[in-house]
C-alpha cells in the first residue's frame, strides 16, 4: 500500500526542507518576540496615542487571513513602481524576505496581545510595592512588571510559538522549498499523498510535540514559584 | 471602473467563501459535539478515538492536514469505489473542501464543547432525570441551553480561525474570494488592489462575527449575575 522508496528516496529533500521550516521559524520568532515586548508595553498603555495604533496593529493582522497577507506582500507590493524603484525592491521581491517580514508581523501582533495580557493581570501590589520602594519607571518594567509577565504568559507564549511553526506552511505557496513544499512536490510528482502528506504531517507532529516538551521544561523551570506545593505539606 | 469590473466576481467570492466557513462550521460542531460526548463516555474506546482524533489535529498544521485529507481521501474513495466496481467517482471540492474543514475544526470544538458541558453543574442534569425527563429533554432543555453560555468564547475564537482558514480552500482548488482575487490580478497586473481588498472584506466579516457573538453572549448571560471586583 505504501511506497516505502519513495520515502527513503525524498529523505534528503525533508531535512533541506526542515532546514528552511526551522530557520524561518527562529528568525521571525526571535524578531516577534523584540518587537512585541515593547509593542505590548505600548499596548497597555493609558496614552491612546500609544495604545490605539498598537490595538489597530493587532486587530488588522488578526483579523484578516495569513495567506491574503502574504499574497499581498510577495505579490502585491511589486504593484507599486515607487516600491520597484526604491531601495528596499531587492528585499521585497525575495520570497523568503516577505515570508519571514509576514510571519514576524503576523507573531507579532499576536505575542504583543498574549503579553498584554499578562502584563494586565500583573497584581497590583505588585506595583504599589515598586513604587513605594521608588523604583522609576523604567526600573519597575525591567525588574517588576517584564519579568512577572512574560513567564505568566509562557505557556501561551509557547501556543503561540507551535501556531507560528504551523503557520510557516504558507511559506510552501510563494515558491519558498520548505517541508510543505517539499511534500507538495512529491505529490505532484508520484501522486501518492499518504507518502507526501502523510510523511509531512507526521513530521509535523513530531516538531510539535518535541516543542510542547521544551516548553513543559521552560515552564518547569520559570514558572516553580506557581506550582501546587508537594504532597506531604498539608 | 470600480475594481476594473471585478467587483461583481470578487463578491462573487465572497458569497463562495461565506458558505464555505459556514458549511464547515456547521460540520464542525456536528464533529465537535460527536468528539465531546465520546470523551465524556463512561466507556474507554471512544474516549481514545476522541483523544487521539483531537490530538492529531492539534499537532498537524490546517493546510496540511487539508491538502492530506483532501487528496487522500479521494484516493481512498476511488479505491473502495473500484474494489465494488462503481467506476471512477469524481468528488465535489466544496463536499470535500468543507468536510475537511469541519473535521479540523470539529477536534478544536471537541475541547469547547466538553468544557462547557463539563461546567454545568452534575445536580441540574439529576434534578431534571429526577423530574422524569429522558435523556433527550435533558439534553434540549438543561444542557444545550447553558452549553451555549460556556461554549461561546471557545466557540467565537474557533469560528474567527475558521473564517480566515478558509482562504486556504483555494489551495486545494475552490472558487472562493482568493482564488477570484488570483484570477483577477493575474488579468489585470494589480495585485495590490485586489488582495487588500478581500483583507479588508475579510476584517469586515471578523468585525461582524465578533460583535454578532458578543450580542448572543450579553443574551445568553442574561440571568448570570458577574462577578464585581473592587
Amino acid at each position: 500500500m505504501i511506497d516505502w522508496s519513495v520515502i527513503v528516496d525524498s529523505i534528503p529533500a525533508f531535512l533541506k526542507g526542515l532546514q528552511t521550516t526551522m530557520l524561518l521559524l527562529v528568525l521571525s520568532c526571535g524578531a516577534g518576540f523584540l518587537m512585541s515586548v515593547p509593542l505590548a508595553v505600548a499596548r497597555v498603555s493609558p496614552n491612546p496615542w500609544l495604545s490605539k495604533p498598537v490595538w489597530l496593529f493587532t486587530y488588522v493582522l488578526r483579523g484578516t487571513p495569513l495567506l491574503v497577507q502574504m499574497f499581498m506582500v510577495y505579490y502585491g507590493l511589486a504593484q507599486f513602481e515607487a516600491v520597484r524603484e526604491s531601495f528596499v525592491w531587492p528585499f521585497l521581491r525575495d520570497a523568503w524576505f516577505c515570508a519571514w517580514l509576514v510571519f514576524t508581523l503576523n507573531t507579532t501582533a499576536y505575542t504583543t496581545e498574549i503579553f498584554a495580557g499578562a502584563l494586565r493581570a500583573t497584581p497590583s501590589g505588585e506595583l504599589e510595592a515598586a513604587r513605594a520602594c521608588g523604583l522609576s519607571e523604567a526600573a519597575i518594567y525591567r525588574r517588576i512588571l517584564l519579568p512577572s509577565a512574560l513567564r505568566r504568559a509562557l505557556p501561551q507564549y509557547g501556543n503561540e510559538v507551535v501556531m507560528l511553526m504551523h503557520a510557516t506552511a504558507i511559506a510552501s505557496t510563494v515558491t519558498l522549498v520548505e517541508i510543505t513544499r517539499v511534500a507538495r512536490d512529491i505529490y505532484y510528482n508520484h501522486l501518492s499523498p499518504i507518502e507526501s502528506f502523510g510523511v509531512v504531517a507526521v513530521i509535523y507532529f513530531v516538531l510539535t510535540f518535541g516543542m510542547a516538551g521544551l516548553f513543559k521544561l521552560a515552564e518547569r523551570r520559570f514558572l516553580r514559584h506557581l506550582r501546587p506545593v508537594a504532597s506531604g505539606v498539608a | 471602473m470600480l475594481l476594473h469590473g471585478y467587483l461583481p466576481a470578487i463578491l462573487g467570492g465572497l458569497q463562495s467563501t461565506v458558505s464555505v466557513a459556514g458549511t464547515s462550521l456547521v460540520i464542525a460542531c456536528v464533529f465537535g459535539m460527536i468528539g465531546a460526548a465520546a470523551k465524556l463516555s463512561s466507556a474507554r474506546t471512544p474516549r481514545v478515538v476522541a483523544e487521539t482524533y483531537t490530538t492529531i489535529i492539534r499537532g498537524v498544521p490546517d493546510l496540511v492536514l487539508m491538502l492530506l485529507i483532501f487528496y487522500g481521501g479521494q484516493i481512498a474513495i476511488n479505491e473502495v469505489a473500484d474494489y465494488y466496481g462503481w467506476g471512477y467517482i469524481d468528488i465535489d471540492p466544496f463536499i470535500a473542501g468543507t468536510m475537511t474543514m469541519g473535521f479540523i475544526y470539529g477536534a478544536f470544538l471537541t475541547e469547547t464543547f466538553r468544557g462547557a458541558i463539563m461546567a454545568i453543574p452534575r445536580g441540574q442534569i439529576e434534578a431534571g432525570q429526577a423530574f422524569g425527563l429522558t435523556r433527550c429533554e435533558v439534553l434540549r432543555r438543561i444542557t444545550l441551553p447553558q452549553m451555549v453560555r460556556h461554549a461561546l468564547p471557545g466557540f467565537t475564537n474557533s469560528w474567527l480561525v475558521m473564517l480566515k482558514a478558509s482562504a486556504l480552500v483555494s489551495i486545494i482548488g475552490l472558487d472562493d474570494m482568493v482564488h477570484r482575487a488570483n484570477l483577477a490580478s493575474a488579468a489585470t497586473r494589480k495585485p495590490f488592489t485586489f488582495y487588500a481588498t478581500i483583507a479588508l472584506i475579510y476584517l469586515a466579516l471578523t468585525t461582524i462575527s465578533i460583535l454578532a457573538l458578543r450580542w448572543v453572549e450579553s443574551r445568553y448571560s442574561h440571568g448570570v449575575r458577574k462577578v464585581e471586583f473592587r
